[in-house]
């Protein structure tokens, strides 16, 4: 039972996870995207696609993640080459992600799948209770443990991570020290949306192998949320990711086993959840316990400096 | 040779209100390709589009009736931003306003009419007000972000209300479907030149004329102007910044709230899904087209509405999904963020010229 509600919650969090690491490297980076809802649209649709048409999910998920990079770029221009406004620029790319996944998901509707496979990890998938959850899951489950470490490494421990970093808290120093700002800006955003993007190809490829027109749900803007719940952090994203993956698994196990409650009203929770987890990870931020990035929101421009 | 960017030193207003008009005009140059790529002849789509919406009367007064909901909404979402605050949750406020007026029109028991219009008026303006609230209570008192606050509202808006139509709504009598009973006649909005045009459009006129009397002529509009362009100078000169953003996100809510009223009281006459299809979402492009004017709000809406009458039947004829429309919207969007760069900056090309 505890296995089953686990391996629930890991399943329901990881395009979470996914589109959470990607908004955390898009905003150390100092760029904001309320594109994610879109982005991640598009990557379903991209990673449903380049299954069905290949016949290999390898081959899908490498096409959300090209798709969403290329649709990531358009935000990235915006908001750092042409310095527009970020909030924006997101809600744009949210609603670009919205219609032109309806319109060219047409010929996908009913259309099925392989899917992604899990592969049990021989021995650690027999452990009792973390066994099935952890190690007997799909391979983009395990790229996202990996991908939790790495971005946790790549921002702390690397010279280039520094530079993204620094470039995301003061521009302007990070120019005077020759790092060139845009590039970093447009990498940064545009690798983050190929993120968002395999979450988005998580929903089509092993949740729900299909395609439905506006399948997130709402998944990319807890994301957003959960961005500033992790204080900018990628193993708290994990944590938070779950958390909603919990309340997922549960509602539906509400729903399955048949309540009194109606089941609209239990479909509010991750979004009633999402509100609480907002308010009381800002009110922490204030208290300082963590903090965001200093030049989050802003664009750079050289003659701005001081 | 070299390419140069350099800050205008004056914008002109002439390109900063024509940029919005060339966005449009390039975005269906590129919305154009995306339905060819859909495999669909974009001319014949626009052709079809223009000639339901604007070819003859009844297409007329179906823009009107599409662009009602969209001034309501516009003129709230504008009002919001006018002090830099996202109100993204205007859907979930048309959505709270239409409950909240279909509350009195089925279970109040008033019968006369205009009593009906105002207590009706009433409920929207103050569901949808409180709706956005919340939002603008969190965000006044801890700074929490009103755009996931506003946004998330908007699911939880439309599940509630789905909640009352699948459950304690239901009409007994209306064979299961997931409807309330609908109003009475005194409940309803009159309509105009045998078309479904209704007193909402008009009413959507005279709130836009208020709303820019309140902000252009009256001390509390420029408070909120100051406070969104400067919040430090506005504290400095003792403007109470927490109070103002809760009253504007009240109004902003409340207005998109009023578009929630016009629709079940002028068109449906019944709570029922798909309330507003969409109508908050496209009110934030409305509003950033406008460039926050409610004259804008007005002409911008009314383009919309052409838009989405002509969405409608691309719809039924080449089963194209209305949700494209928000694509078209989205290219909209990044083409005006993108001339904006252009109003502000100037792009030269110098010969010969070495270095920086």
């Amino acid at each position: 039972m505890v296995e089953i509600l686990l391996d629930a919650t890991v399943r329901a969090g990881t395009p979470i996870l996914f589109a959470t690491l990607g908004a955390i490297l898009n905003e150390r980076a100092g760029i904001i995207n309320l594109g994610i809802e879109g982005l991640m649209l598009i990557g379903a649709l991209a990673g449903f696609a380049g299954t069905f048409y290949s016949g290999s999910p390898l081959i899908g998920i490498l096409a959300a993640f090209a798709v969403t990079f290329v649709a990531g770029s358009i935000h990235a221009l915006i908001t750092v080459q042409l310095r527009g406004n970020q909030i924006v620029s997101g809600l744009a790319m949210t609603m670009f992600g919205i219609g032109v996944t309806a319109l060219f998901g047409r010929g996908m509707v009913g259309q099925t799948i392989g899917g992604l496979e899990r592969l049990p990890i021989p021995g650690l998938s027999q452990l009792p209770i973390i066994g099935r959850p952890f190690f007997q899951q799909d391979l983009l489950i395990y790229t996202s443990f990996v991908l939790v470490f790495v971005l946790w490494f790549f921002l702390y421990r690397t010279r280039t991570g520094l530079a993204l970093r620094t470039v995301g808290e003061n521009p302007a120093a990070a120019d005077t020290c020759g790092i060139s700002v845009s590039l970093y800006r447009f990498f940064a955003v545009t690798t983050g949306a190929g993120l968002v993007g395999i979450g988005g190809a998580y929903l089509s490829l092993a949740m729900t192998p299909m395609w439905i027109e506006n399948m997130s749900a709402g998944r990319g803007w807890i994301a957003v949320a959960l961005v500033i719940f992790s204080g900018w952090s990628s193993g708290k994203a994990m944590f938070g990711a779950y958390l909603f993956g919990g309340i997922t698994a549960m509602q539906l196990r509400f729903q399955a086993i048949g309540t009194d409650i109606s089941t609209h009203i239990l479909q509010m929770l991750p979004y009633v959840f999402t509100i609480l987890v907002l308010v009381v990870s800002t009110i922490r931020l204030q208290k300082g316990s963590s903090q965001q990035p200093q030049g989050l929101g802003l664009p750079y421009d050289r003659e701005d400096r001081k | 040779m070299k390419l140069v960017i350099e800050r205008r030193d004056t914008s002109s207003a002439l390109l900063h209100f024509s940029a919005p008009m060339v966005s449009i005009v390039v975005a269906l140059l590129f919305a154009g390709g995306l339905i060819l790529a859909a495999g669909i002849n974009p001319l014949d789509a626009y052709r079809e589009i223009l000639y339901e919406a604007v070819g003859s009367t009844y297409g007329l007064s179906e823009t009107l009736v599409k662009a009602t909901p969209l001034i309501f909404a516009g003129l709230g979402v504008s009002l919001a931003f006018r002090m830099q605050i996202w109100n993204i949750g205007a859907e979930g406020q048309i959505y709270m306003g239409a409950m909240g007026a279909t509350w009195v029109a089925l279970f109040s028991g008033l019968e006369n009419h205009w009593l009906l219009m105002i207590t009706m008026f009433c409920a929207a303006f103050i569901c949808g007000g409180l709706w956005a609230g919340v939002a603008g209570v969190l965000r006044a008192r801890w700074r929490v972000n009103e755009v996931i606050v506003t946004l998330m509202m908007n699911y939880i808006a439309i599940l509630f209300v789905n909640y009352l139509i699948y459950g304690p709504w239901r009409d007994p009598q209306g064979f299961n479907f997931p409807l309330t009973a609908q109003f009475s006649e005194a409940a309803r909005f009159a309509n105009f030149f045998d078309t479904r045009l209704h007193s909402g459009f008009f009413l959507a006129l005279f709130c836009a004329l208020l709303l820019y009397l309140l902000m252009e002529r009256t001390v509390w509009g420029y408070q909120i102007k100051v406070i969104g362009s400067n919040p430090q100078a506005a504290r400095y000169a003792g403007m109470r910044t927490g109070v103002a953003i809760f009253a504007v996100l009240f109004l902003s809510g409340a207005i998109a709230g009023v578009a929630g009223l016009s629709e079940v009281a002028g068109l449906q006459y019944r709570l029922q899904h798909g309330i507003s299809s969409g109508y908050g979402y496209t009110a934030i492009i409305i509003a950033w087209l406008a460039r926050r004017s409610a004259l804008g709000v007005i002409i911008v809406s009314l383009l919309m509405g052409i838009l989405l009458v002509g969405g409608d039947s691309l719809q039924m004829l080449w089963q194209l999904p209305i949700a494209f429309v928000y694509a078209f919207q989205g290219l909209i969007l990044f083409f005006l963020l993108g001339s904006d760069f252009f109003i502000q900056y100037r792009v030269k090309l110098i010969k010969g010229a070495q270095g920086g």
